[in-house]
């Protein structure tokens, strides 16, 4: 067990894109996720074991670090929602694509967290993560005791707060721009989500076609008996490659642009959470100006204390949210494209398999007696 | 009022008359040419065109241009025995099509017409090529006609679609909504799969009804098709089938065929019934796939709109359109699921049982045996009483009556033969038509899968660049 970690800057032991979550083990209802990053001097790898747990431990950590300058205004990674072994349909639900295959979307998606943490200049800082990734101990599970996202309990007023009117139109267009694209863009995820689990009911009645056509066939020696026979076992191949071709579409939509639509989601959540923040730090300041000027002259001082730290702070907020934001759209089009070509990609091989594989069903058909 | 013109333009297919070059038999119009007796085998490398398989070489055998009653003799005799290529043979005499539905009349008295073409070689019919409009009840009527003839117990008469009151309500109100093209084409395309198999079958060809059905340009109206509602069909058969489980004297099969072969048409029907049940689920899927790809497509189209990097935004908006079209394949892939392999399944269900039903008819031909026989023998009781009683002039009575009931049971004896070896030649005929019909369906079925394929394929390809082109 791991003492409680210091809240101090490091550097970074290992390449953030070598980062890789291999595997996931089945322990009753307990999943453990073998993470393997490249360190960074000299070969070598690191191996170690996480719970999800431990994930929620190094997301705290981030969370906690209000010493940093205008913390409030990162946009944080988004780490996917809890997986369950036998999920409920509200958690299948919640986890939407990440929640189908046998865990390589929700690993992939736990991979890409840990990359973009890694590669965050401020947040591959903490500790934390050094120690999440490196340490062949778990990490501890005490809870950390300063925790700026109470996001969870949300009050009515907190809710308006959402609305107030920005001082800066780069921040009032970003704020208005991020609300229709997350709601566009969940959207888009849930009825591709649709889609995709329409085609794995496709593959299934494929398969139960295939497999019927098998009990057509009867013994015998009669020629035209044995004719109609050939023709069944042929057609249950043909609808056995259906099967395939529509569980591999359904798998390479799951793959590429389903998981590139759940990330671009979730990080259009995220930044709205900062901008929240960085609004609360708005309402804060304007709070503050408000008292400095009502104060008595006893008051003044202390309240022109509190004002001049609120607008520091909100300074601080603004201009890392500016970089953030800046980074972010140039990071999100790029994972977007990639989710894109890699999806047509991938369509097109299954598409160009699937014709090879009808061909040869259909001269197998026509050269049949 | 719906044209035909409109019928064209919402309805997949409202074909010419006859099937596309590759399919239709250039046979027919050497067989004009081979009246004249040359002696040239004119038939041959025809044959192979269309077919293209080399067991179709032993029609060949029988094809030299020969004599024209000479053709009819080798005809007649292919037919008695069963050879593979008779089927095709007939499919080279008479071809029909089932075309242009055009609603007649309004409201509630409206009914759809459809014309029915026929082309032929043979010398029956008053001219080679030649068309009539006949409307759902003329096609009921004809069965009606078909299955009542004695002449024709045994042979497994094809069935035609059963009556839908909801589906013609709705063609009734109006023809332009996608439920009501979809089901007149549904009905279009079975009645012509219902003539054809009439047509093929040797001896319905020969009857005077089909005939009439094809060439009489008005034809009175059916009148007793109301029995054939709904699921009409398979009740009348099961109803006959109990009744005939009910028969007290029980046969004793000296050949196990028969026996054999109605246990494995009962099992053939269930497999299919089973097979047609996934098919349906099947068919759903792929109705609720366009759905929800229409819907992604719409999704993508907002999210593209909203997108202000404009590489990105016109990527989306490609993508949506991409989508789109996906919806139009899935659509037709639905189609043709639907109408390849449910159809497929349903006619050949119904076929079934109508095969069950001759089985019956074969059972209910030996029950009259066996009763005229019974009859036969307590005439013959009567008469040795009468001896005893020396009653003369009601012994000439009696006398009279054993001759005739004699000649019954002679005929009744003849009949049950008769049936018998009918129903023989028609289930290996049924077996022989059920292979090659499936496999000529399914062919049809890849060739649609290998081109939806090869569409997708340009999709993709269409919009890679696109994709690239965003950083």
């Amino acid at each position: 067990m791991m003492e409680e970690v210091k809240e101090t800057a490091s550097v970074l032991s290992v390449h953030d894109d070598s980062i890789k979550v291999t595997e996931v083990l089945k322990e009753g209802d307990t999943l453990t996720f073998i993470i393997v990053s490249q360190k960074l001097s000299g070969t070598g790898e690191y191996h170690v074991d996480r719970t999800y747990e431990d994930f929620e431990w190094l997301q705290q950590h981030l969370f906690s670090q209000g010493d940093v300058p205008g913390i409030q205004g990162v946009i944080f990674p988004p780490l996917p929602a809890k997986p369950q072994v036998n999920a409920s349909p509200r958690s299948i639900k919640q986890l939407g694509f990440l929640a189908l295959g046998e865990c390589q979307p929700y690993c992939k998606a736990l991979e890409t967290f840990l990359q973009q943490v890694a590669a965050h200049s401020i947040l591959s800082k903490n500790k934390a993560v050094e120690v999440f990734l490196t340490s062949s101990d778990p990490p501890g599970r005490q809870k950390v005791k300063k925790n700026i996202f109470n996001r969870l309990s949300q009050a009515v007023e907190e809710m308006r707060k959402e609305g107030h009117k920005d001082v800066d139109e780069f921040f009032q267009n970003e704020r208005d721009h991020n609300l229709i694209l997350t709601g566009c863009t969940k959207t888009a995820a849930e009825k591709f989500l649709d889609v995709v689990a329409t085609e794995q009911k496709i593959a299934v009645a494929c398969g139960h076609f295939s497999t019927a056509l098998h009990l057509c066939v009867e013994p015998g020696e009669d020629p035209d008996k044995q004719a109609f026979s050939r023709v069944c076992v042929k057609l249950s191949e043909v609808f056995e490659s259906i099967k395939k071709n529509m569980t591999s579409v359904a798998e390479n939509n799951v793959n590429t642009l389903g998981l590139g639509l759940d990330l671009e989601s979730r990080y259009q959540e995220a930044e709205r959470e900062m901008l929240f923040r960085r609004t609360c730090k708005l309402v804060e300041l304007e709070n503050a100006q408000r008292n400095v000027e009502k104060a008595k002259p006893v008051k003044k001082a202390a309240m022109e204390e509190v004002k001049k730290a609120a607008e520091t702070e909100f300074e601080h907020t603004s201009g890392v949210a500016k970089q953030e934001i800046a980074r972010f759209q140039g990071a999100r089009v790029e994972m977007l494209q990639q989710a894109l070509v890699g999806w047509c990609e991938k369509q097109l091989l299954t598409a160009k398999e699937s014709a090879d594989q009808f061909n040869q069903h259909l001269e197998v058909f026509r050269g049949m007696a | 009022a719906l044209t035909t013109g409109n019928m064209a333009a919402s309805s997949d297919r409202n074909p010419p008359p006859f099937p596309t070059a590759e399919e239709s038999e250039p046979g027919l119009c050497d067989m004009a040419d081979a009246d004249s007796d040359e002696g040239e085998d004119i038939f041959v490398s025809n044959v192979g065109s269309r077919f293209g398989d080399t067991s179709n070489k032993l029609t060949c055998v029988f094809r030299f241009a020969l004599s024209q009653s000479q053709k009819a003799c080798i005809f007649f005799i292919s037919q008695l025995t069963c050879i593979q290529e008779e089927e095709a043979k007939d499919s080279f005499d008479v071809d029909v099509a089932v075309t242009n539905p055009e609603k007649v009349g309004d409201g509630m008295n409206a009914y759809v017409a459809y014309k029915v073409s026929t082309r032929t070689s043979l010398p029956m019919f008053r001219s080679k090529v030649f068309s009539v409009r006949r409307r759902f009840s003329d096609f009921l009527g004809l069965y009606e006609k078909l299955s009542v003839k004695q002449s024709l117990h045994g042979c497994i008469i094809p069935l035609p679609p059963e009556k839908s009151v909801v589906g013609m309500t709705k063609v009734k109100v109006g023809m332009d909504d996608p439920s009501s093209v979809e089901f007149v084409e549904r009905r279009r395309a079975a009645l012509e799969r219902y003539l054809q198999r009439v047509v093929s079958h040797p001896s319905l060809l020969q009857d005077p009804d089909v005939r009439e059905f094809l060439e009489r340009e008005d034809l009175p109206r059916a009148v007793n098709t109301q029995a054939l509602s709904g699921a009409g069909f398979l009740k009348m058969i099961n109803k006959a089938s109990d009744a005939v489980n009910k028969m007290t004297i029980k046969m004793n099969e000296s050949d196990t065929w028969f026996e054999d072969k109605f246990q494995e048409v009962e099992n053939e029907e269930q497999q299919l019934r089973k097979l047609h049940v996934v098919v349906d689920s099947l068919v759903i899927h792929r109705k609720e796939l366009c759905g929800n790809t229409a819907v992604f497509a719409k999704s993508l189209a907002m999210l593209g709109n909203s997108e202000d990097n404009t590489a990105l935004s016109r990527a989306l908006s490609q993508l949506a359109e991409v989508e789109d079209k996906m919806e139009q394949l899935h659509q037709e892939q639905a189609a043709s699921d639907f109408f390849i392999f449910a159809e497929l399944l349903g006619d050949y269900i119904r076929l079934l049982g109508a095969v069950r039903g001759c089985f019956d008819q074969r059972m209910r031909a030996w029950q009259r045996w066996q009763e005229a026989q019974s009859t036969l023998q307590k005439k013959r009781e009567a008469e040795a009483k009468l001896l005893w009683a020396n009653k003369p002039d009601k012994l000439q009575q009696a006398k009279e009556e054993i001759t005739e009931w004699e000649a019954r049971v002679t005929q009744y004896e003849r009949d049950f033969d008769r049936i018998g070896m009918t129903v023989r030649k028609e289930v290996l005929r049924f077996e022989k038509e059920k292979a090659k019909d499936f496999k000529s369906q399914i062919i049809k079925y890849l060739e649609a899968m290998l081109q939806s394929q090869q569409r997708l394929i340009k999709f993709w390809e269409a919009f890679l660049p696109e994709a690239k082109a965003i950083a």
